[in-house]
């Protein structure tokens, strides 16, 4: 069966909205949190991991995401399967940061 | 508070979306554990923002003007950008497809966003829209249509899906009435969309 991501020839596909926008601070911070993951340097994930990641997402997740929501959840997921971080931590940093900022 | 976070306040405007607490989540905590810097997350910031589609316009006009280049070019399209001084160590294998008047080249990730990204920069969001990977594999004389794009009937379409380990750029045509130009004035011409293959390059301006 054909997974969710894989979009060549999708029925029922509207007109392509061709608006430029500017990436915010967050996506471009999401991009280079990736890059710099994967690099040589460091290889705690690989491109290939994330697209994995990505491919994984639940089907309804990755319809509603936009494009950065969905490597950022990838990313995180990773850090998270690899031992690396735990969601009780990033709650908890959620949490403090959203107090910081309110 | 720690005081490594200040890389990642740049961000912070008067309401701070869940996506930016989260992106800062993430980078605060592996900060902590060392695994990445401030530093090295601004430079890698930089240098996203320093590559343009000027990178690749500069490859086109130097294809257009010298016929040896251009040959090098198709052959293998990494070395001869790296005679440039363009870094193009990123990529694994990077294909340039060229335009003729019987064959015109369009380029997609119908599975997500690869990109030729080290000569051109981040994609534009309708390069990643789920309708722009749906349509153009299956009708992409519509979808050019709708880009402003009409192809000749004879004209061939191809239709190039990236992976993550082939990217594709294309070699747009030369725009009638550029003889004689420089090549840098040449490169003004070649926009992204001709790179990706939904738009022809610009013609001069006449004046």
């Amino acid at each position: 069966m054909r997974r969710v991501h894989d979009r060549g020839g999708w029925p029922d596909a509207g007109s392509i909205d061709r608006s430029e926008h500017d990436l915010a601070m967050w996506e471009k911070q999401t991009d280079a949190l990736l890059r710099l993951l994967a690099s040589r340097d460091k290889r705690i994930l690989r491109v290939d991991e994330l697209r994995r990641a990505i491919e994984d997402l639940d089907p309804a997740a990755y319809e509603r995401m936009n494009y950065y929501e969905r490597w950022l959840t990838a990313i995180e997921n990773l850090l998270v399967e690899k031992g690396i971080l735990t969601r009780e931590a990033i709650a908890q940093r959620l949490a403090e940061l959203a107090a910081q900022s309110g | 508070m720690h005081d490594h976070e200040h890389g990642v306040h740049a961000a912070q405007t008067e309401t701070t979306s869940p996506h930016e607490l989260r992106v800062r989540a993430i980078i605060t905590l592996l900060m902590d554990k060392g695994l990445l810097s401030a530093e090295e997350l601004r430079r890698t910031i930089e240098d996203m923002e320093a590559r343009t589609p000027a990178l690749g316009a500069k490859v086109v006009a130097r294809a257009w003007v010298d016929p040896a280049f251009k040959a090098r070019l198709l052959a293998d399209a990494k070395a001869a950008i790296a005679e440039l001084g363009i870094d193009t160590s990123a990529f694994i294998t990077l294909k340039v497809v060229e335009n003729t008047e019987k064959v015109h080249n369009v380029v997609v990730c119908t599975l997500c966003s690869c990109y030729p990204r080290d000569l051109l920069g981040v994609p534009p969001a309708w390069y990643k829209s789920l309708n722009y990977r749906a349509r153009v594999v299956v009708d992409p004389r519509g979808v050019l249509k709708e880009f402003g794009l009409e192809l000749a009937p004879d004209v061939e379409v191809r239709v190039y899906d990236s992976t993550a380990d082939v990217r594709y750029l294309v070699l747009p045509q030369r725009p009638p009435g550029s003889e004689g130009l420089s090549e840098e004035a040449l490169a003004s011409l070649v926009t992204r969309d001709s790179m990706i293959g939904v738009a022809r390059a610009r013609t001069p301006a006449a004046d």
